[in-house]
């Protein structure tokens, strides 16, 4: 288990050094003077002296990663052009509305996909079981932003129960902000619980045929019992691994789904800061979005090897 | 005796061969020119003259659905068909080459994965500028490092069986082994991928134009009727659900079409999943 591990942790280091390296390389890729594409034809000499210095475009490419993934280590994501403050800072806060709501449409997905993919298991073959197939394919089939825009139509602009869009802080209290989320969070929760309970679905099929469970049966023990105490606790191992493969989708989901709520956060930044050629933002998050993605499997690889009783050997 | 082919298969199949049909209908036909302008019928709802009505611009909407039918295929076929160029022959180069090229294929395929398609894209735009050319780049990249595990999966599974092992022994090497005995055992696998990841292109491409990074005007996309309908929601609601439901169905056949063709080439699968 230790070799598992450690095998996971170097393979995860090494992953964040390539990721690193690419975000650097790719952004190396703008054509001509990065300095005046970010400050426009008009910019004063000494203004534009100053942001090759700052992004150090004045160095040799090597000694400029090297700076830059140095200061990454220590949490230093340089300045924003736009802002004209620290984009770790501006991380942070725009955190506060990420964070929560990927979370939220986490909550969301898996409490309506568990109990859909137990039932479509239960019933297998019946009216039950097509209809949470038929809610999976249509699921998985509407691209989440779309779905972001029909729920403002039905119940931002005809019930007028949430709003369109925007986001009041969390400062006037978890209520209105929550309200401010449900909506967007849906939006990324729809597809998510779509594949969630079809991966439930197959996984608790897959454990009802397995030998513990049919002894269970014999020995008496309810069908009820049998799903919710033998056959859940098994298939949740699958469950989870896709569930941490869905942390990146949820990821590019959020970037879509926050622009279409105009919500203040992470994507909304990204996308921001690409209008406003603020190449120091884009590498930032992006950065900081792949290290993200990388550090949740690792963890969804490590916390299912240890669910996993079965020896460890080959790839995770 | 023959099998009957699933149920799945033949709905996805019908749904994308009309989602092919409509695109090569475009190229002859479309009910009006899909960039013409007309400012005196903006925002009309559905009539006899505009089946589903027009735009902001006064723009025939199912010409544009049909036009956009033709763009959404044409990024989503390249950005698979890069795809499998790419991460076929590195997943069966990992597969021959045992230990260490596997490593390098799981090492590459974590660093792909590490960016979603969407981020990808979203880099090389901030440093290229928006365009379809991009977005296909981005694309092809998630599907070579998702193809390339695959096909090593795959490729690995045959290479244990032991008509591979006879064939060695009679002196075949293994770039003629891989040719003639791998390639067309794991064909099946890849191609049911290839269908799926083209479904994930066609809505990534939508995602990507919907923020404005995809397909450029004045060439219409789904993705960007629906960014362009959003700011009239309150005058035409219907716009917003036209391309949405063009994407739906494109991508509902592609799914269809990809388990049916998994459920038809390997039937044990029809145990657990139904579509």
């Amino acid at each position: 288990m230790l070799a598992f591990l450690l095998r996971r942790l170097a393979s995860l280091i090494v992953t964040v050094w390539l990721a690193s390296i690419v975000v650097f390389a790719v952004l190396q890729l703008v054509p001509g003077d990065p300095a005046l594409l970010m400050l426009g034809v008009n910019a004063q000499p000494d203004t534009l002296a100053a942001l090759r210095s700052q992004m150090g475009l004045d160095q040799p490419v090597l000694t400029r990663y090297l700076h830059w993934a140095g200061a990454l280590a220590r949490g230093d994501l340089g300045v924003s052009l736009t802002y004209a403050r620290p984009v770790a800072e501006l991380v942070a806060e725009r955190l506060a509305v990420t964070l929560p709501l990927s979370l939220l449409s986490l909550v969301l997905s898996t409490a309506v996909a568990l109990p859909l993919g137990l039932l479509a298991a239960a019933r297998r073959g019946r009216g039950g079981d097509w209809a949470v197939l038929g809610f999976a394919q249509l699921g998985v089939s509407m691209p989440s932003f779309w779905i972001a825009i029909l729920l403002i139509l039905l119940f931002s602009l005809t019930l007028h129960w949430f709003p369109a869009g925007g986001f009041p802080g969390w400062g006037g209290g978890i209520g209105p902000a929550l309200h401010a989320l449900l909506l967007p969070a849906l939006a990324l929760a729809v597809p998510e619980a779509a594949i969630l309970a079809r991966v439930t679905r197959t996984a608790v099929l897959d454990t009802l045929g397995e030998d513990h469970v049919r002894t269970a049966r014999a020995k008496g023990v309810g069908r009820a019992a049998v799903l919710l105490r033998h056959a859940l606790p098994n298939a949740l191992i699958p469950v989870a691994t896709v569930l941490g493969l869905q942390i990146s989708f949820l990821v590019a989901g959020a970037v879509v789904v926050e622009n279409v709520f105009t919500l203040p956060g992470l994507g909304r930044l990204l996308y921001q800061a690409i209008g406003q050629r603020d190449l120091i933002v884009v590498q930032g998050v992006v950065v900081l979005l792949a290290l993200f993605v990388v550090v949740v499997n690792a963890l969804v690889d490590i916390a299912c090897a240890l669910a996993d009783p079965r020896p460890k050997g080959g790839e995770s | 005796m023959r099998r009957k082919l699933p149920l799945s298969l033949r709905l996805g199949a019908a749904l994308t061969l009309l989602l092919v049909a409509v695109a090569l209908l475009s190229l002859l036909w479309t009910p009006y020119p899909a960039e013409q302008v007309r400012v005196v019928a903006r925002l009309r709802p559905p009539s006899a003259d505009h089946w589903l009505g027009t735009d902001h611009f006064g723009r025939d909407v199912l010409s544009m659905i049909m036009v956009g039918a033709r763009n959404s295929l044409a990024v989503g076929a390249a950005a698979v068909g890069l795809g499998l160029l790419g991460g076929v022959p590195l997943g069966l180069l990992a597969a021959a080459l045992g230990r260490w090229g596997d490593e390098v294929v799981a090492r590459l395929g974590d660093l792909v994965f590490a960016f979603p398609a969407v981020l990808t894209a979203i880099l090389l735009t901030a440093a290229l500028g928006a365009g379809a050319i991009n977005v296909v780049v981005a694309l092809a990249l998630f599907n070579a490092a998702v193809l390339a595990r695959v096909t090593r999966g795959a490729a690995l599974a045959v290479w244990r069986r032991p008509f591979v092992g006879a064939a060695l022994a009679l002196g075949r090497g293994p770039l003629s082994a891989t040719l003639v005995h791998v390639l067309p055992n794991i064909a099946g696998i890849v191609v049911v991928q290839a269908t799926v990841l083209f479904a994930v292109a066609i809505v990534n491409e939508a995602a990507l134009s919907y923020l404005g990074l995809g397909i450029q005007p004045p060439s219409p996309s789904w993705g960007k009727m629906l960014g362009d309908a959003q700011t009239h929601l309150f005058n035409a609601p219907l716009q917003a659900v036209f391309p949405g439901v063009a994407i739906a169905l494109s991508v509902m056949g592609l799914t269809m079409l990809g388990d049916g063709l998994r459920d038809w080439l390997d039937p044990r699968h029809r145990s657990s999943g139904m579509m």
